[in-house]
């Protein structure tokens, strides 16, 4: 017999992110919390950027997964502190990541390496920032210097 | 933003007397951002390169998620069904208490990123400090927006340096900037009541203190772009003010006319 919330925990796991299609919102760790009060589904997730243009997406997409599954009133709170960092995304999302061709965090938090970021394609690690800014306000934009393809890097933050 | 979001309010919802020292100093936070993701964001499609044009535009949308963190505060503490939408779309430019840097005609992409230096060094030295205010909210926000903040500032002293020390051509479109801009760096460092009265009551910060750490950063930056050091002008420049009291350019009525075009004239229309 599971719990309320651990359901809800297992829908959340159904839900993506509209950006990075292969990453769940629990494989980047922007949920905080869960809780049941009186029927009410509370979730409490927290931006990746504070500008990410995804969060009103994800917040709907939420919403919409636990309809789905019965529950009617549905709150979600959006919480600044404590600061979301890649740290907080999970193994097996950066795992996905790559596979997905997007090269996932590493080292420190605010660095961004001019090279040595491993290509997600071939995996030379011989490849070249070309732009601190990529397709979206998480990713900066590399060059493998191998197989010479471009690729996103999924920035530490 | 969501435009037109259900309880958008229309004029008149923010009452003066209700407004305390820690709205107007949150509203001043929120309009620098807001105005300078307005102005930046005009550079969408028009970035000198598709890599430049996108790192703009990634700069505003940071700016923009800052300005919308601090607007939905100051709807809460203003309360009586203001939101970030209507404090955003529906006042007036005396209402408006950004600093007159952001509001500037861009100029030319040099002109732009040493603007955006200018901003970022000086966001850079506020948020490290309002991150311990104590105000939780206002220290989450910037807490949050720093580590996005870094990323600006460094962005924007690479171009300063490589337009700078770039070509002859460059170097001077640098040099014009620098003198174009100046003039109104001064304002960012001096106080207004609403900044003295929250820095005093640990809620905000005393820009006055910051000013020193932002001229040693300039000036390294400047001199590494090899642009005469403008912080040692004598004698010194006059320094305009006015827009953190809401006296602001001639350009600030264009911005608010574009910005505000749509909510003004179908009121709480939506996407």
């Amino acid at each position: 017999m599971i719990d309320e919330s651990e359901k809800i925990w297992l829908i959340l796991q159904t839900v993506s992110d509209p950006e990075v299609p292969v990453l769940t919102i629990l494989d980047l760790g922007i949920v905080r919390d869960v809780s049941v009060s009186n029927d009410e589904v509370l979730v409490t997730i927290t931006p990746t950027y504070t500008g990410c243009p995804a969060m009103d997406m994800i917040s709907m997409n939420i919403r919409l997964a636990l309809m789905e599954h019965g529950y009617k009133k549905v709150k979600i709170i959006p919480v600044l502190s404590p600061v979301w960092t890649t740290d907080w995304m999970s193994e097996a999302g950066k795992a996905k990541l790559q596979q997905y061709g997007i090269a996932p965090p590493m080292g420190n938090a605010g660095s961004i390496p001019a090279d040595g970021i491993e290509c997600p394609q071939c995996h030379s690690t011989h490849t070249k920032l070309l732009s601190e800014f990529g397709s979206t306000a998480c990713k900066a934009l590399y060059q493998c210097q191998d197989c010479r393809e471009p690729f996103d890097y999924f920035k530490c933050h | 933003m969501i435009i037109g979001s259900a309880n958008t309010q229309l004029p008149n919802t923010i009452i003066p007397e209700i407004m305390n020292q820690l709205v107007f100093y949150t509203l001043h936070l929120a309009d620098c951002t807001l105005i300078l993701s307005q102005r930046n964001g005009e550079w969408c499609g028009h970035g000198p390169i598709l890599e430049q044009d996108i790192a703009i535009t990634n700069i505003t949308l940071d700016l923009l998620g800052q300005s919308r963190n601090f607007y939905q505060y100051a709807a809460t503490l203003i309360g009586g069904g203001a939101t970030e939408d209507s404090l955003a779309y529906f006042r007036t430019e005396r209402e408006f208490k950004n600093c007159l840097l952001v509001e500037l005609a861009n100029g030319d992409w040099g002109q732009t990123v040493l603007r955006q230096f200018f901003f970022s060094a000086y966001q850079f030295l506020l948020y490290e400090k309002l991150q311990h205010s104590k105000d939780e909210q206002l220290a989450a926000i910037a807490a949050k927006a720093l580590k996005e903040v870094t990323y600006h500032l460094r962005w924007s002293s690479e171009w300063v340096i490589r337009l700078g020390d770039g070509t002859a051509e460059s170097h001077a479109r640098m040099q014009a900037a620098l003198e174009a801009l100046w003039p109104y760096t001064g304002e960012l460092f001096l106080p207004a009541d609403y900044e003295q009265h929250c820095a005093a009551d640990g809620t905000g910060v005393d820009p006055a203190v910051i000013k020193t750490a932002w001229e040693s950063k300039v000036e390294e930056v400047l001199a590494e772009a090899g642009l005469a050091a403008a912080t040692k002008d004598v004698p010194p420049v006059y320094m305009h003010t006015g827009g953190k009291q809401g006296t602001h350019t001639e350009a600030m009525g264009y911005i608010l006319t574009e910005l505000q075009y749509l909510q003004r004239t179908y009121p709480g229309n939506e996407w």
